[in-house]
């Protein structure tokens, strides 16, 4: 050992617990939300007829929390725990990295005043205002500099793969964030797009789908590509296919925005454009589906006695069902009966809930008590619970959707013999009422769930200690 | 449309740097034992 490198060299993980348990929280509050907003669509006078707790300003206040709260602290989380693991480095620029989780929370805090006080761009999972998308960028901008800088520091020649995804999210967020928000102050909480009727609808919708697809499909494959060979025990299934995958997936992403667009002003062949690449799609999204479940191979029995993995398998299976149920809505004929519907609803919730949700659950679960100088969680009992709250939670959710949408859909489209409507459009949504009621049902699922997690959490918290883990000295000779 | 003289370029030259990226990540010997690699992270920590 060389004495003049004091071995106390350790990873910077401070900014990793801090994401890590902000994440659990924010999950916690926006799922509330959800649950909610939920709740005000079954029953309509829990409005309360307060503006601050209207659906229309609630509703933003949800999809920004479970996605940019939620998913975002977990994905700076284990961002930040997989590049210096991988790199066999501590982070670069650790006080940038200060700045990144406190600049973050200050937009997550702006974002729960802002959005029920109304203040909003109208634009979908861009609804922050222009002083909020500022602070966005600058915090992003910090983002990349610790992520990229702690990889150009590393002492592994090797970028493993999951960086590869990682930093394409970190990249293509960047690049959607500051196309899609440029707009023309009007004073401090109100702006006006830089673009203009079915144009703005390209812009939005380009950077709708690719913040699905980078934010919440490349960004939590990263995650997925180190948490599960961890938990397993396992390389990743095919190493080959994981770098294929990920250079067809990043490259098909961008031209799939259209597809929100079917049957708008949209122009016919662009809508075609986004229908082709939304199917093509299927190809390696399933590929990083494939690769992951068998990772588990040599390791399936695992799945009998371990709850997180079977979080991390399950995620894959509903990433698996939603990247084949997005493609099949992408296909006009199919989209005519699906847009506006409840079954875009369940589809995104697929995704959400099933995917995304139950992917950084699983990893928080291998993360949290490591940081914390413990093997796994305080209560591993807790951790099933959870597994079968959640996924119970999420079949209900999505179920209900389904039926509801394509009968609101065939409904909508029911042409009488003399060509009138066979319903009013207030019929379909008396019909869908039931469905709204067991959708409440599902959430509450959830929620609760996420709240067992926080639980266990803080058990698993206040009985370890912060751990300092120290960085393996490079190895003399690697093959 | 006439967003599509922003998008086009902008997309084309997306797709340059990407296939840049492709091109470094090749040159710089990334994926030169490619087995070893996902074993690697399970060694150590």
């Amino acid at each position: 050992m060389n004495p003049s490198n004091p071995s106390t060299a350790v990873y910077s993980d401070t900014v990793v617990r801090q994401f890590a348990l902000m994440s659990v929280v924010w999950g916690v509050v926006g799922m509330l939300v959800g649950v909610i907003i939920a709740s005000q669509l079954a029953w309509p006078e829990l409005n309360l007829g307060i503006p601050w707790l209207s659906y229309g300003r609630l509703r933003p206040l949800h999809t920004n929390a479970v996605i940019f709260a939620f998913g975002g602290c977990a994905l700076m989380a284990t961002s930040f725990h997989v590049v210096q693991r991988t790199c066999q480095v501590r982070l670069f620029a650790p006080a940038l990295a200060s700045f990144v989780f406190w600049g973050w929370q200050a937009v997550i805090v702006a974002a729960a005043i802002s959005l029920p006080m109304g203040y909003t761009s109208g634009k979908e999972y861009a609804e922050l205002e222009w002083p909020i998308d500022v602070l966005i960028a600058l915090v992003w901008v910090a983002y990349a500099i610790v992520f990229f800088g702690t990889i150009g520091t590393r002492k592994v020649r090797h970028i493993y793969v999951a960086n590869w995804f990682y930093g394409a999210f970190i990249l293509a967020v960047a690049l959607l964030h500051i196309v899609n928000s440029v707009a023309m102050p009007a004073g401090w909480m109100k702006s006006y797009s830089a673009y203009a009727g079915v144009q703005d609808a390209m812009v939005q919708w380009w950077y709708g789908h690719n913040a699905v697809g980078f934010f919440l499909t490349a960004g939590f494959l990263g995650m997925m590509y180190y948490y599960i060979p961890k938990q397993a025990g396992r390389p990743v299934y095919s190493y080959r296919l994981s770098i294929v995958h990920f250079w067809a997936l990043i490259f098909t992403y961008m031209w799939a925005g259209p597809h929100h667009l079917h049957y708008t002003a949209l122009p016919d062949w662009t809508q075609s454009i986004g229908m082709v690449f939304s199917l093509i799609l299927l190809a390696p999204s399933w590929g990083g589906m494939i690769n992951g479940v068998m990772t588990l191979s040599g390791a399936w029995h695992k799945l009998r006695t371990d709850p997180i993995l079977r979080f991390l398998i399950v995620s894959l299976s509903f990433y698996g069902m939603s990247t084949f149920e997005g493609p099949m809505m992408s296909v006009k004929t199919v989209n005519a009966l699906s847009h506006y519907t409840d079954w875009t609803v369940g589809h995104v919730h697929s995704g959400a809930l099933g995917w995304v949700g139950l992917i950084s659950m699983g990893s928080l679960y291998y993360l949290i008590p490591r940081m914390y100088g413990r093997n796994e969680m305080y209560s591993v009992k807790a951790i099933e619970l959870h597994f079968w709250m959640s996924t119970v939670g999420i079949v209900l959710y999505i179920a209900a959707m389904w039926i509801a949408g394509v009968m609101q859909g065939l409904m909508w489209r029911s042409i009488n013999p003399d060509g009138t409507l066979t319903y009013t459009f207030v019929e379909s949504v008396k019909a869908t009422y039931p469905y709204y009621v067991v959708r409440v049902l599902g959430g509450l699922l959830y929620l609760g769930g996420m709240l067992v997690m926080a639980w266990n959490c803080c058990m698993t918290v206040v009985s370890g200690r912060s751990a300092r883990a120290a960085i393996p000295l490079p190895a003399a000779a690697h093959a | 449309m006439d967003i599509l003289f922003l998008l086009i370029p902008f997309s084309v030259v997306l797709v340059l740097v990407i296939l840049g990226g492709l091109w470094w990540a090749v040159e710089r010997g990334q994926f030169e034992d490619v087995e070893g690699e996902g074993e690697r992270i399970l060694r150590g920590d």
